[in-house]
This record gives C-alpha cells, sequence and structure tokens, in this order.
C-alpha cells in the first residue's frame, strides 16, 4: 500500500530525476574508486566529498520547496532543523572516537574534558548507539516542528509574521549552541570523528557509500515529495497557499495540514543534516545562522519553488557556483552576484529556472495564448503564490 | 557599641552620629595637644628623624620618612619630593643631611636656606630608595597635600590616604580636617581619617569601632571592601560593627545596582528604539519586511566616517560638529539609497511580501560587498566628539555622556518622527496608506509617491541610527547585521504601523535583557528574550498594538 502510494503518481519529470540522482549515486563512487587516476573518467577524490554536500544541500532545498511552494509556509529557520540533524549524528560520531581524543577518555568528548566535565550530561546517553543516533536524527527535528508548527499554526502566524519567528527560532539556537555549557561544544562545535559504523569516515570507499546514501535520501525525498503533493492531501495543501481562508471555511482544518507537511519537511531536513556531517567532517553552531536558511530558501526561489525539481537544481547549481566562485580571483565578486541573483530571481523569474523553463516548453507545444490570468497588485499576503503549478509538475488527474 | 550587628541601617546612622559626636571631644583633645606642641616640638620630631637618612639602611629610611612626614614641619614637602627626586644627600663622614637644590647648591633641610659649611662634594652620597620606600613616598607625599591650597590636590590627598590606609597619616589628616572649610572635601579627610584608624589595629577599640561606621555611610565597593577586610580583625567589637557595616552596604548597593540595571536598560531600549524605527515605518506602511534595512543603518555610520575623515584632514576645529554635520548627511544618503531601492526593486513586488524579503536581503549583500570593496573589511575609526567622551558619577553609578546623548537623541528622532506623521501633510497621506491604500488612493493620493518618500523616510531614520550607532559600535560591513534581527523582534512585538508599540516593545525588550542578564548571563538572557518573543506572537500574531479593522485582515 505503501508502494502504491510513493509511486502512483509519478510524472515524467519525477522519473527523470530520479534516475539522474540514483545514476550520479551509483556512477561517482564507482568512478571515483574503480577507474584508475590516469583515466579521463576518473572521479578525484576530493570531489565525491563537495558533491555529497550539494546533495544534502539539494535534500534540504527540497524540504524547504515543499512547504513553501506548495503550502505557502516560508520558514526562513530551516537551516536549524538541518543542524540538529547534522549535531545529532555528530554526537554519535563522536562518540564513536573513544579513547583516541586528544585526551584519550575513553567516555567523554575532548572538549567535556577540556572544560572540566567529569561525567557524561543525561541527553548524551544512547548517543553510542547507530540506531539511536539515527531515530533522534529524525525524532529531535520532528519534535521541534510539531511543537513550533503547532502553536505557531494554530494561532494563525502567517506570512512574514511566520518567517521572522522562524528567524528568531534559528536565531536563538545558534546563540544556545555557542554557549559551552550546552554540552555541544560551543563555537567548536563537534569535529575530528574518526568512524561511522567502524569504517574509517576519511576513507574513500566510506565516502563513495555516504556518497550514495545521500543520493538515495534525495530520491527518496523526491518521491515522498511527490506523492504527498500528487494525493488529496497535497491538493489542500495548494489551496491552502493560494487562499487560506477559503479552504478554512469549506471545512478543512488548515493548522493540521501545515503542522503534517512542516514536520515532514524537517525530517527531511534534519535527515540532510545527518548526512552532511561525517561528509563535510565537523557541525558547528554557525549551521545555525539565520543568513545559512535564507540562501536554502534562495537556492529554491533560483530553481523553481512550484516544482520539486527546482529546488534540487537551484542548491546544486548555486553551491557549484560558489564554489567556482568562492575561491581565486572572482572571490570579492560573489556576494554582489548572490545579490544580484536573489534580486535578478524574485523580480524577473518569479518561478525561477525550472518554473521558467517548463512554462517555455508549454508554451511551444500549446497554441498561442494569453491565457495567463496575472494580478501583480494583488494585496492578499497568502496568495503570494500566484499561479497554477506548470503542467511538468503537476498531476494530469488534477484538471478533472 | 559591642550590638552593632543587630542595626538596621537608620539605626545604624543614627548610631554613627552618636559615635562622631563622642569622638569630637577627642579630636579637639588631640589637636589642643597638637597645637600646644607647635615650634619646638614641632621641629625636634623633624630634626631628630633627619639622621636616620645619613645611616644608609632601607629601614631607617622608611622609620625617618614616616616621621618626616608626620611631623608637619614646614620642610618635610621638601625634604620628601627631594628623596623622592634622588636629591636628598648625606655627608658620609659627618652624617649630615642636605638637599641638592638644581643648580648644585646643597640646602639645609631644617631651614631650606643653602647650607653654611657644606662639605665637599666627593663625601656627598645620596639616601638610596627601594619599592617599598617609593610607596612611602607616595603615601607620604599625599599626606602632605591635605594641606594643599588647591582643592582637588586636597581631595586627591584624601583619596590616596584612604586607599592606602597609613595610620601615620592620622596626624596630618587631623591638622588637615581641622582647617577644612570645603564639605565634600571635609567628608574626604573624614572618610581616609576613619580608614587610617581601622587599619591601625593599635587604635583604640572605640575609635574604630566609630570609624567603622564613619566607613559604613560611605556604602561604595571601596568600603565594602575595607569592611570586609576586617572579618579577622583581633577585636569582637571591630569585627561586629564591621559586619553589620558589611550587610548595611551591601543592602546600599544591592539598590544601586537595580538602578544601574535599569540605566543600562534604558540605554539599551534606546539603541533597539534607534534601530528599528526606521524599520517599524516601512514596514507598518508598506508591510515591506525590508532585510537592507540594518545595512542603511550601516551606511549611516559609514557617513559619519567619511564626514569625520575629511575634517581631521581639512577643518580639525569643526571636529565637534562632526555628528551634526553627520546626520543631515546620513538622512539624505541612506534615504537616497533607499528610495533607489524602493523605486528600482520594491515597486514590482507589492503584494509579494515574502519576495520582497528575498529581494532586500539581496540588496543587503550587494550594499555590505560595496562598502566593503571601498572601506576595507575592518573596523572603520570614528571618534567621539569632545561632548559624547567622558563619565560623570551620579550617586554610586557611573553615567558615559555618549549612552546619556544616545537615550537623548533616541527620544529627540522618537518625538519628531511622530510629529511629522501627525501634523505634516505628508504624515497624513501616509497614514492614509497605511490604514486603507485602495480608499486613499481613491480620494487622490498618489499612492506610489508616498511609497517612495515613506520607504526614504524609513531609510533616512536608519541612516540617523547609524550615527548614533557609530558612537558605541563598531563601523564595520557588519554593522547592520547585528542589528537587524533585533529591530525585526522590536517591530513585530510592539505591532505594525504603530510608533508607540514601537517605543514599548524597545524599552520592553532593553529591560528584559537587563534584568536577565545578572541572573542568566548576557547570551541565554538573550535567548530567553527570543523564546518569549516567539511565544508572544503565537498570542497576539499582530504584535501588542495592533492595527484593528478591515486594513489589516490578511
Amino acid at each position: 500500500m505503501i508502494g502504491r502510494f510513493l509511486f502512483r503518481n509519478i510524472d515524467v519529470t519525477t522519473f527523470v530525476g530520479l534516475v539522474v540522482i540514483i545514476g550520479v549515486g551509483i556512477a561517482v563512487p564507482l568512478l571515483n574508486l574503480y577507474v584508475p587516476d590516469t583515466s579521463p573518467l576518473h572521479v578525484p577524490s576530493y570531489v565525491v566529498p563537495l558533491v555529497g554536500k550539494y546533495i544534502t544541500y539539494s535534500l534540504l532545498a527540497l524540504s524547504v520547496g515543499l512547504i513553501w511552494g506548495y503550502c505557502g509556509i516560508l520558514s526562513l529557520g530551516h537551516g536549524a532543523f538541518f543542524a540538529l540533524g547534522g549535531y545529532a549524528f555528530g554526537m554519535y560520531l563522536m562518540r564513536q572516537i573513544g579513547t583516541r581524543g586528544v585526551y584519550g577518555d575513553p567516555i567523554l568528548p575532548d572538549f567535556m574534558v577540556f572544560i572540566n566535565w567529569k561525567a557524561l550530561p543525561w541527553y548524551w546517553y544512547g548517543f553510542n548507539h547507530f540506531l539511536f543516533a539515527a531515530l533522534m536524527v529524525v525524532l529531535v527535528p520532528a519534535v521541534l516542528a510539531l511543537v513550533f508548527g503547532w502553536f505557531a499554526f494554530r494561532s494563525r502566524v502567517t506570512g512574514v509574521y511566520l518567517s521572522i519567528i522562524t528567524q528568531a527560532m534559528t536565531y536563538a539556537l545558534m546563540l544556545s549552541f555557542f554557549r559551552n555549557d550546552m554540552g555541544f561544544g560551543g563555537n567548536n562545535g563537534l569535529t575530528d570523528f574518526k568512524d561511522v559504523l567502524g569504517f574509517n569516515v576519511q576513507a574513500d570507499s566510506t565516502r563513495g557509500v555516504l556518497f550514495f546514501c545521500s543520493a538515495l535520501a534525495l530520491a527518496l525525498g523526491l518521491l515522498v515529495s511527490r506523492a504527498v503533493i500528487a494525493s488529496k492531501f497535497g491538493k489542500v495543501l495548494i489551496g491552502i497557499r493560494d487562499a487560506e481562508s477559503r479552504t478554512r471555511f469549506l471545512g478543512y482544518r488548515v493548522e493540521n495540514y501545515k503542522l503534517v507537511v512542516f514536520v515532514l519537511s524537517s525530517v527531511m531536513a534534519g535527515i540532510a543534516g545527518a548526512l552532511y556531517v561525517p561528509q563535510v567532517g565537523i557541525i558547528n553552531p554557525s549551521e545555525f545562522a539565520p543568513a545559512n536558511s535564507i540562501e536554502a530558501v534562495i537556492w529554491v526561489a533560483v530553481g523553481g519553488r512550484q516544482t520539486l525539481i527546482g529546488p534540487i537544481v537551484g542548491a546544486i547549481l548555486a553551491n557549484f557556483a560558489k564554489s567556482y566562485l568562492t575561491t581565486g580571483v572572482l572571490a570579492s565578486y560573489w556576494l554582489y552576484l548572490l545579490g544580484g541573483v536573489f534580486i535578478a530571481v524574485t523580480v524577473f523569474l518569479p518561478k525561477g529556472i525550472v518554473g521558467t523553463l517548463a512554462d517555455f516548453t508549454r508554451r511551444r507545444r500549446a497554441t498561442p495564448s494569453g491565457a495567463e490570468a496575472r494580478t501583480p497588485n494583488s494585496t492578499d499576503m497568502t496568495t503570494d503564490a500566484r499561479e497554477d503549478l506548470p503542467p511538468s509538475a503537476s498531476n494530469p488527474a488534477a484538471a478533472e | 557599641m559591642a550590638d552593632a550587628a543587630s542595626l538596621t541601617p537608620a539605626v545604624g546612622l543614627k548610631n554613627s552620629m552618636r559615635a562622631l559626636r563622642r569622638l569630637l571631644p577627642l579630636i579637639a583633645l588631640a589637636l589642643a595637644l597638637f597645637a600646644a606642641a607647635s615650634g619646638a616640638a614641632r621641629a625636634d620630631a623633624f630634626s631628630d628623624a633627619l639622621p636616620g637618612f645619613a645611616e644608609d639602611s632601607f629601614s631607617a629610611t622608611d622609620t625617618a620618612l614616616k616621621a618626616v612626614a608626620t611631623s608637619g614641619n614646614p620642610q618635610a614637602k621638601a625634604v620628601i619630593a627631594a628623596l623622592q627626586n634622588s636629591a636628598l644627600v648625606f655627608d658620609s663622614d659627618s652624617k649630615a643631611v642636605f638637599i641638592k637644590a638644581d643648580d648644585g647648591t646643597l640646602l639645609d633641610p631644617t631651614t631650606g636656606k643653602p647650607a653654611a659649611n657644606p662639605p665637599s662634594a666627593d663625601n656627598l652620597q645620596a639616601v638610596r630608595l627601594n619599592n617599598r620606600i617609593r610607596g612611602a613616598l607616595d603615601d607620604a607625599l599625599g599626606a602632605l597635600t591635605l594641606s594643599s591650597p588647591d582643592r582637588a590636590t586636597r581631595l586627591a590627598a584624601a583619596d590616596t590616604v584612604f586607599k592606602s590606609r597609613q595610620a601615620s597619616a592620622v596626624t596630618a589628616l587631623k591638622a588637615a580636617i581641622a582647617k577644612e572649610t570645603d564639605p565634600e572635601v571635609k567628608r574626604a579627610m573624614l572618610d581616609a581619617e576613619a580608614a587610617a584608624t581601622i587599619t591601625d589595629t593599635n587604635a583604640a577599640d572605640a575609635d574604630r569601632v566609630a570609624a567603622v561606621n564613619v566607613i559604613r555611610d560611605r556604602a561604595d565597593p571601596d568600603a565594602l571592601a575595607l569592611l570586609t577586610g576586617l572579618s579577622s580583625d583581633p577585636s569582637q567589637a571591630v569585627r561586629d560593627a564591621a559586619a553589620a557595616g558589611v550587610a548595611s552596604i551591601k543592602n546600599a548597593l544591592a539598590i544601586w545596582g537595580v538602578v544601574q540595571n535599569l540605566w543600562y536598560a534604558l540605554s539599551l531600549g534606546s539603541v533597539l528604539l534607534l534601530a528599528a524605527i526606521g524599520l517599524a515605518i516601512t514596514f507598518g506602511v508598506m508591510g515591506v519586511i525590508n532585510m537592507a534595512h540594518g545595512e542603511m543603518v550601516m551606511l549611516g555610520a559609514y557617513t559619519t566616517f567619511v564626514v569625520q575623515a575629511i575634517i581631521r584632514t581639512h577643518a580639525p576645529w569643526l571636529f565637534d560638529w562632526s555628528l551634526a554635520i553627520a546626520i543631515p548627511l546620513a538622512f539624505l544618503v541612506s534615504g537616497a539609497v533607499g528610495v533607489i531601492i524602493e523605486r528600482g526593486i520594491i515597486r514590482f513586488l507589492y503584494g509579494r511580501p515574502l519576495e520582497t524579503l528575498l529581494a532586500t536581503w539581496g540588496v543587503s549583500l550587494i550594499l555590505q560587498q560595496g562598502v566593503r570593496t571601498i572601506f576595507g573589511p575592518d573596523n572603520q575609526q570614528v571618534g567621539n566628539p569632545s561632548w559624547m567622551s567622558g563619565a560623570f558619577q551620579a550617586g554610586n553609578i557611573t553615567i558615559t555622556y555618549n549612552r546619556m546623548w544616545i537615550i537623548v537623541f533616541s527620544f529627540a528622532v522618537f518625538i519628531l518622527l511622530l510629529g511629522v506623521l501627525r501634523f505634516t501633510r505628508f504624515g497624513l497621506q501616509t497614514r492614509a496608506v497605511t490604514q486603507n491604500r485602495s480608499m486613499a488612493s481613491a480620494m487622490g493620493i498618489r499612492t506610489p509617491w508616498v511609497d517612495a518618500l515613506t520607504f526614504g523616510l524609513g531609510s533616512g531614520i536608519a541612516g540617523i541610527a547609524g550615527v548614533a550607532l557609530s558612537q558605541i559600535d563598531n563601523v564595520s560591513p557588519n554593522l547592520g547585521q547585528s542589528y537587524i534581527i533585533d529591530s525585526f523582534m522590536v517591530v513585530v512585538f510592539g505591532g505594525v504601523g504603530n510608533l508607540w508599540g514601537t517605543l514599548i516593545a524597545a524599552m520592553s525588550l532593553g529591560v528584559a535583557n537587563k534584568l536577565l542578564e545578572p541572573f542568566a548571563g548576557a547570551v541565554l538572557g538573550k535567548i530567553v528574550v527570543l523564546v518569549f518573543i516567539i511565544l508572544f506572537i503565537q498570542k497576539r500574531p499582530r504584535g501588542l498594538f495592533a492595527l484593528k479593522g478591515r486594513a489589516v485582515e490578511a
């Protein structure tokens, strides 16, 4: 039944996306591990965790796109869920270091020895078990999203107010995690990892597997998101996005719908964070910085928020550009470019790259018509998404 | 006096007055003796001490120094000053002591006139000093300057004695107190005398207890430190009195602490008000979340920097006016940038507030990087004009001038803005557009024009805030970032479209932050405030003072 739910509504774009993601997930580690250095097809070892990082960012972008593009919830604090997932998994990796730390304490991580703690705080218990840590990766962001969302949606905090309090949430978490007394390593965060499930976290083969896992998680996220938005539940979400009050008056419990999709999105972000940490090798409180969350929103806007492929494409493109442009002579122009992209995308490409391309192909296929109903001066805050889904992302069944 | 430990502060005060009165005859007696023993006696103590300098031993020098210092001889100061400058010499044969004047002539220390039969220069040897004696020298000079004609010097001298607690200075102090007419200086001298008496374990218990009570009435951290130091005193009565004194001082200091905290809170609140008030206008009128607001503040700060740089090179005498010149310029610079942003970007995005948020975030990145390219990433030096620097003491709290002027300034800006919105034609139009955009438009108000000017006004106010904040914060490209979240919190907490809400929100957040700080620490306090705001928004999604009616239906 779950299989039917997941696969029933796959359309061409999603299918192509899934194939590409899994394909890359398999190909990159293989080309790194089994193709000799001399071959032009060889993927250098530094590329694997780098692209792996982009893939986890894509999953974060997808989670933001799901709630923003399909439910009108603009979270400026999704980096918090990403970082919480990352910290949960980082705690597992810290416990795996054991006596190999600088101080050689079998139980306490180095930073706790350094600040002179004698015993492990209770909230670190259990993180030496992989399964417990994996559960926490899902549970911690989910519980935070549940509590936060339950309060916020029930009292109908919407639009910019919601954006601002999500930002306040991640800011408060950042300040908390910067404190040494929190027991999460203060501003150095968690780092110096050795093993994951007994395999050296630095080894090429481990990194290959982590890369594949990231791709798999992204594919799964895409599949679930697709299934959700194509279901009847998803139609209500789109209704909420376009006319929240109207949907409420039709008898739907708007807050419950929002809550479910918000929690789902936070779990996706948490898993992305958990996969990010072993590949990057560090997690510190700056991951909670409001600017990071806003950047994730930009990836979604660049790629196209009313599609599911868009956020993924946007995250990959933006991060490739960032890696390329923040090194070398162009480094000082990166912020100009990033800022310019923010402005250009919101003013000229409100649907993002993928959305605009989809429009373009649709217009080519259809007979020329001016059927697009634009209401640029609408003052209704919740209808900031003004148009229907582009056909590539919408379910043919939705037309009935 | 043995029951002093149980005294309440009020009774204690009365008691200490009584003690003082009881002490007065003693002082009078001492003074009478002192006066009677003038002339010969004074000269005796002084000339008896002098040979001590010639013994060429540090401890003898120290004893002699103390004797000279307390002798009250008019020549004592000259001798001590000479000792300090290594100009006090002695004849190694005759052990006679001389003061070597600047021109090399030897003076007789008892008279200050050139010596009658100076020995040959070969035999002369300077009195040697070590660190202990140098310290004793400072104390001795401190005691001697007590009789200086200059009021500030006397005050400083009394303070020096208070800090050094030289028992030997008591005699000099008593003399000075008798002559003193200035009440403040007299007070300081009495305190100094009490401090010296307390420390002197040879003094009579009654005197010391009385001195403890004098010190208690000072009720400042110095007094607390002094009395706390008595906890292991050999005398039970002194210990009890000191303990009572410590308790009463702690009480007084706690009250002052609250006052100080409230002052800090007011200061923080006024900074928040300055930073947020521009945002309150743009957000309130246009529903635009202007993420570049912090950068408008930054531009104002950099305008101040540029104005000061020009003044420094071209007209240094204008420096005290630099802020007055910078304020209108900062308003114009930030305001112009604001109008450009509104006309260039935001007007295409009306009705899409979330996208405005993203676009203005982009603007903020560009402005930050622009400033970084032009001025470099480092902090820029912005000076305080003379009337902004320094501090004064009000009771037990220190008030710095820059904080005080910023509080005054933020309220002035607030009132000015209130006036503009209330009494000008432009203000009327702005309020009309805030309350009902389409109706205002139907009435012939050019809403796009009002939008642009309102955005310019909000940005300009942010620029003015930047001038003020440049005085207390680092002027760097990141200046704006550190205020943007706080500004949002203030505006959201206060409610949109209501300046009074912004004022109350800024002040309550300032107070909350500063009152939490002593218990929770600065960071945790801030976290608690953030969580409180998040919860508050659940209760009142539109802030403290929300606009009512159809205009705000979302």
